[in-house]
């Protein structure tokens, strides 16, 4: 799990930010139940050229976040707070454009996604090619001639093989949809990348493939907010890295401190490093709070060996940790 | 346990996805099959699982031949495998509620009674509360979900335990809770184990031996 030298690490880039998500919370109302509280008050920045990994279990509301950013929320969504994108043309807050800015100026212009189930989101009457071709047409004006290069040299940056490229997406398996998704993603060359979950299913090869592509893709200058429960993967993308439990962000650090030394200070991030296969594999005890009714105070509290009275309060994310006992960033 | 002797296998007559591959499984042993997706290794999974049956080449099962192979496989035989896939969504009847998913090999064979005790026990070790056995597969994360689909699997006790990539959508908290769940089954009824995947780590971490598809040494 080591780095190559090479990657820019230290400091996040400068300038202004390109995403300003500021105390965002997304709320499902259930019929005849209490509302699900998927997401609650996240705040960061994330500036062109950074990448950005949300960390977490499945249902720790990464997922929900990612389609709040991109007006992808199902009906019974409620929002609150900010996400301020701002490419140049002026800053517009994307939980309250309406759907026609959203579908006209942001999903795939301002924004990319690599959709978590990608073989839903290509036209399935259109092969991968053509997929790829029309968007390298509409993008770039490509002459008709140059496309058919165009479109072979955008797939083999995902890894997607050539052979495969006049297959319709229900023909592919789920890692070569993936791959797809994240050839088209890459050629679209939005100021903003979303990749939510982009490495399930792949082999380590071709995550490590994909993970270079897509710090690549940060390194030229684009933002990357990149969605996974996979540790490797995050270690090897990100600039930066935000866990979150329960609906919100309980650590935000750089990924250099995070995954190396002084290593993790929540608790919680603590655990979940801990588990993986290449250090001690000990799950964290026990399961997630249900979101429909979280405690008062920490969520992590009935799963937490550190866990005291003080913990019936709430902790704030101070100094990019939400823990009354954080472990002191030099301490550790 | 399971032995596979020069398996061929494939769909629609075309190219074999698994060619001539033999392997052994011990008994008790936990035995992990490496290699990239799509590279046939889950063929091979499903075949191991008596779900899909081969062009060429024996599979026994504890020095038996096995004579058939998805709904023709005799239920004695079935019943010896347990088998948990990497899309628990795809795998789970999404009507029926988590507890009732475990529940239902018992009640397929006839021994929901007798072994109601046994599913909520093994409900329980898993980590699954009463109130999410009550739930449907679209009102619980995949890791929630995942680990019905195990609990299910080790319901009637198999002597091997196939998982397909079980984990490779889960996070690593959750990938430990399984595994050690499945160590703690192995303790307890000297079962054993393929785990097909494609992280190296993980699969050596977590097995006796770790073969490399598609050479099978
Ligand atoms: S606030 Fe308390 S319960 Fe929560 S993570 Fe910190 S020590 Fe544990």
């Amino acid at each position: 799990m080591s780095r190559t030298p090479s990657q820019p690490r230290e400091d996040p880039p400068q300038g202004r930010p390109l995403l300003s998500v500021r105390e965002l919370s997304v709320r499902f109302l259930m019929p005849g139940g209490r509302p699900v509280a998927a997401v609650t008050d996240v705040s960061f920045d994330l500036r062109p050229g950074e990448c950005l990994a949300l960390v977490g279990e499945s249902g720790c509301g990464k997922s929900v976040l990612a389609s709040a950013l991109l007006g992808l929320l199902p009906g019974n969504a409620r929002t609150r707070g900010a996400a301020l994108i701002d490419t140049g043309e002026g800053p517009l807050d994307l939980l309250t454009a309406d759907e026609a800015t959203l579908a006209r100026t942001v999903r795939g212009r301002r924004a990319g996604l690599i959709p978590q189930s990608p073989a839903a989101h290509l036209t399935p009457v259109r092969t991968v090619r053509s997929h790829l071709a029309e968007t390298v047409r509409a993008l770039r004006g490509t002459p008709r001639r140059e496309l058919r290069a165009a479109a072979e040299a955008a797939a083999a940056r995902a890894a997607f093989p050539a052979d495969h490229l006049d297959r319709h997406p229900h023909q592919l398996s789920g890692g070569l949809a993936q791959r797809a998704a994240t050839a088209l993603a890459l050629v679209a060359d939005a100021p903003l990348l979303i990749a939510d979950e982009p490495t399930t299913g792949l082999d380590r090869d071709l995550v490590d493939r994909t993970v270079g592509e897509l710090r690549r893709h940060a390194d030229e200058g684009h933002g990357l907010l990149v969605i996974t429960h996979d540790l490797a993967a995050a270690e090897r993308v990100a600039d930066r890295v935000a866990v979150m439990y329960a609906g919100r962000v309980v650590e935000l650090a750089a990924a250099d401190a995070f995954f190396g030394h002084p290593g993790p200070r929540h608790p919680y991030a603590a655990g979940l490093l801990d588990a993986l296969p290449e250090r001690s594999f000990t799950p964290i005890p026990g399961l997630p709070p249900e979101l429909d009714a979280l405690p008062d105070g920490c969520a992590f509290a009935p799963r937490c060996d550190r866990a005291t009275e003080r913990c019936a309060s709430l902790p704030a994310l101070a100094d990019g940790v939400a823990c009354h006992h954080a472990r002191e960033a030099a301490d550790a | 346990m399971l032995e596979l002797d020069r398996v061929t296998a494939g769909y629609d007559r075309g190219v074999p996805v698994v060619a001539d591959l033999s392997l052994a499984v011990g008994e008790g042993e936990a035995v992990g099959l490496l290699g990239p997706s799509g590279c046939g290794k889950s063929t091979l999974a499903r075949v191991a699982a008596l779900l899909h049956r081969p062009w060429a080449g024996t599979v026994r099962l504890a020095g038996e031949p096995v004579t058939g192979f998805r709904f023709r496989a005799p239920r004695a035989e079935r019943t010896r495998v347990g088998v948990v896939f990497q899309q628990p969504r795809l795998a789970a009847d999404p009507r029926l509620t988590l507890g009732d998913l475990i529940a239902e090999p018992a009640r397929a064979t006839g021994r929901g009674a007798e072994l109601a005790d046994r599913a909520a026990r093994l409900a329980d070790d898993i980590g699954l509360t009463p109130a999410l056995l009550g739930r449907r597969p679209h009102e619980v994360s995949d890791g929630q979900l995942q680990r019905a689909c195990l609990a299910r699997a080790l319901l009637l006790r198999p002597g091997l335990l196939i998982c397909d990539e079980m984990t490779a959508m889960l996070d690593a908290s959750t990938t430990a809770a399984l595994a050690a769940v499945v160590e703690e089954y192995r303790r307890e009824h000297g079962a054993a184990l393929l785990a097909v995947g494609h992280d190296r780590v993980l699969l050596r971490r977590w097995c006796d031996r770790v073969l490399d598809f598609p050479t099978g040494r």
